[in-house]
């Protein structure tokens, strides 16, 4: 078989996943995929579940779905009720294991049985001391397991009983049980937020969602220490797979949709803006809830494109005007509305907001186009829609690839900059010269060290720049805290503020100084600044920055990759000469003695120092 | 074995959970005969085919399931008579 066929056969095996997620789909799918998985180019990942409940049966159905996301899993279990010892024991199988990610899977009956059947003999203060006790032995647990480990932790929160001991007086009381364990879980997420990458997923809601009677199968429980009904077991394993989409980076940047028949019933070509359906009563509410679920993705920092058959006119008379729509041409970073071929266009949309094709994901309700997509574009998330629309707004939201566990303010105003771009760029086509347009700009940059809160959206630029950055070296938080902490390293932040809006911190330049050279280790910027002359504005606060640690080279290496061309006479164009090469790259250097490299005229720089930051 | 509908589906089912041909299978397959099917795959079979004819077995139902015979009788008595 041919690459293409593999990859057929892989698409072919999450058609049968998706269509029929049962155990015993999930024993074929994952047998399929272990004699493929050579020929595919899965992310390996490695996944350990502490719990206190069987979830054998899970296993091949969590192995099912990841396989068919790309995700080559391979799943350790902790012996049953064996987690405490796991995590607290630094010689556990667990740690042997190396795992990327670990999640405990526990019950409230086995981690605080008195609260789960005892609650009517406790008084108010043992209530009120098991939940201290509990909290503070969960907390306990996370510090015993970060101390080994810098794996993700997801963490099971505790379900509420679907009868409180006390009946419907529970809910009168104000130590009730139900408020008991939601004291538990408050404290829990607290607990949580306390330490990075550890996470709380909310069991009690996902039981509550698919109905708590319905959930149990008590038998199973009471024979196999299976609490969960077989017609369920496949939704816990699809919640475990919304937090390993985003810890494993199969996320979608920008989610592609089409207007008819999606985005509002109907053809607007065809039925006309009175015709369409689209508004606050049946059938038209299912679109605007779908517009809802799609706002909802718009403010958690995922694009939002059009790419839709239509007569442009047509479709943006309904964009702007229709008096249903919730979302309107201002929320679509980009738009593709004519009558070419869609993974044509998808290519085109991908291209114009600088992102890969394996970044989007596209929402059609024509099977046809998906299968076209899907075919021509095996990397992008197509996302099967049934024929009843009052089912895609949920679809949507439950959709892993769009899963973020962490948000930077950047992804909160994603959508914004890219409108603030589009208007930049018509500037940019009215103004006769480039100098024109940058004094017009009115650009503000501020530079500052890195600080306790902008070294997360650091770490974030070095991992996932790829275009504008000289040397691509990814570093975590903890390594950039260590390079902080040293005399010898320098890391910077840039922010940039024009008159269209923020842009954010777009920008990071780690220097290291060494006697009379500074070397800069990395230099990057978010494509969205870039050919505006902030790099240069950047470069030249560093010449100065190596000056005044009494250098007298200011010295950088261009690594080259495939996506960083861009950056590749960035030295060569400010000055540098070529030192030397080797098989990585060339080293750039510029004699500081001979050379200024002044700030351009039409960037305002602030420069903030420690003391400035700590107020 | 003669056919039956519940039979084509149960042996379909119990070829992918136990990971065997179908046409390896017969009435009397057992966890005896079968050298993959253990306790862990028998959950599995068992789970897989409640999934299937959306149904819940009671304990002395899952104690009884000794082979396929079996498992077709218990559903056969089970199943919604169409």
């Amino acid at each position: 078989m041919a690459v293409g066929d593999f990859r057929k056969a892989a698409a072919l095996l999450a058609l049968l996943w998706n269509a029929e997620p049962t155990n015993s789909t999930a024993a074929f799918v994952v047998q399929r995929f272990e004699q493929l998985r050579s020929h595919l180019s899965l992310h390996p990942f490695r996944l350990a579940i502490l719990r206190s409940f069987t979830v054998e049966p899970i296993v091949p159905l969590l192995r099912a779905s990841a396989f068919c996301s790309g995700i080559d899993l391979t799943v350790h279990l902790s012996d049953f009720n064996a987690y405490v010892q796991a995590m607290t024991d630094a010689q556990s199988a667990l740690y042997a294991f190396r795992p990327d990610a670990v999640i405990l899977a526990v019950q409230t009956r086995d981690v605080v049985p008195d609260l789960w059947k005892n609650f009517g003999g406790l008084n108010r203060e043992d209530s009120s001391k098991v939940v201290v006790q509990v909290t503070s032995e969960f907390r306990a647990w996370i510090q015993a397991f970060r101390k080994q480990s810098a794996a993700h932790l997801i963490v099971h929160n505790l379900e509420q009983p679907a009868s409180p001991s006390r009946g419907v007086l529970d809910e009168q009381l104000e130590h009730s049980q139900c408020e008991a364990i939601r004291t538990v879980n408050r404290e829990l997420a607290a607990a949580a937020a306390g330490f990075s990458s550890v996470y709380v997923l909310d069991y009690d809601g996902l039981v509550a969602r698919h109905g708590r009677e319905q959930w149990h199968d008590e038998r199973k429980w009471l024979t196999v220490r299976l609490p969960i009904a077989a017609g369920h077991l496949g939704q816990l394993a699809a919640e475990w797979m919304r937090f390993l989409h985003p810890i494993a980076g199969k996320i979608a940047k920008a989610l592609v949709v089409d207007l008819d028949n999606t985005l509002w019933g109907g053809v607007i070509g065809e039925d006309g803006m009175a015709g369409i359906r689209l508004g606050t009563e049946y059938p038209g509410a299912a679109f605007q809830e779908l517009q809802r679920a799609l706002l909802d993705l718009y403010q958690r920092g995922i694009l939002l494109a059009v790419c839709s058959k239509n007569n442009l006119d047509d479709a943006m008379e309904a964009l702007e005007k229709h008096p249903g729509m919730i979302l309107r041409p201002t929320h679509f970073a980009a738009m593709r509305i004519n009558w070419l071929d869609k993974a044509q266009n998808l290519r085109e949309i991908a291209n114009e907001l600088n992102i890969g094709i394996d970044a989007l994901a596209f929402l059609d309700d024509n099977p046809i186009e998906r299968q076209q997509v899907r075919s021509e574009l095996p990397e992008v998330a197509v996302i099967d829609l049934p024929s009843d629309p009052m089912t895609y707004a949920r679809i949507v939201r439950e959709f892993p690839v769009f899963e973020r566990l962490t948000l930077s303010t950047e992804d909160f105003e994603r959508g914004k900059m890219y409108q603030e771009q589009r208007e930049r760029e018509q500037l940019e086509q009215t103004l006769s010269s480039r100098e024109d347009f940058y004094r017009s700009l009115q650009q503000e940059a501020q530079i500052a060290p890195v600080t306790p809160a902008t070294l997360g959206r650091i770490a974030q630029l070095t991992n996932k720049t790829n275009q504008f950055n000289l040397t691509t070296r990814r570093y975590s938080e903890q390594q950039l805290n260590n390079m902080a902490a040293s005399a010898e390293w320098e890391c910077f932040s840039i922010r940039v503020r024009d008159r269209f809006g923020d842009n954010g911190l777009v920008g990071v330049a780690i220097l290291r100084t060494q006697d009379s050279t500074c070397e800069i280790d990395t230099f990057l910027l978010s494509c969205r600044v870039i050919g505006r002359t902030i790099e240069t504005a950047f470069l030249s606060f560093l010449a100065d920055r190596a000056r005044t640690r009494r250098a007298s080279r200011l010295e950088g290496w261009f690594l080259p990759t495939k996506k960083n061309a861009p950056a590749r006479d960035f030295y060569f164009n400010h000055g540098f000469t070529a030192s030397s090469t080797n098989g990585n790259g060339t080293l750039w250097t510029l004699d500081l003695a001979e050379n200024t490299l002044p700030c351009p005229a039409w960037v305002s720089l602030q420069i903030m120092n420690g003391e400035e930051q700590v107020r | 074995m003669t056919s039956s509908p519940i039979l084509d589906r149960v042996s379909a089912i119990a070829a992918d959970v136990l990971q065997v041909p179908a046409s390896s299978l017969s009435l009397q397959s057992s966890p005896e005969t079968v050298e993959s099917w253990d306790s862990v795959r028998h959950l599995d079979l068992v789970l897989a085919l409640e999934q299937a004819f959306h149904l819940q077995f009671e304990p002395e139902e899952i104690d009884q399931m000794k082979n396929v015979e079996c498992i077709v009788d218990i559903l056969s008595a089970k199943a919604p008579k169409r």
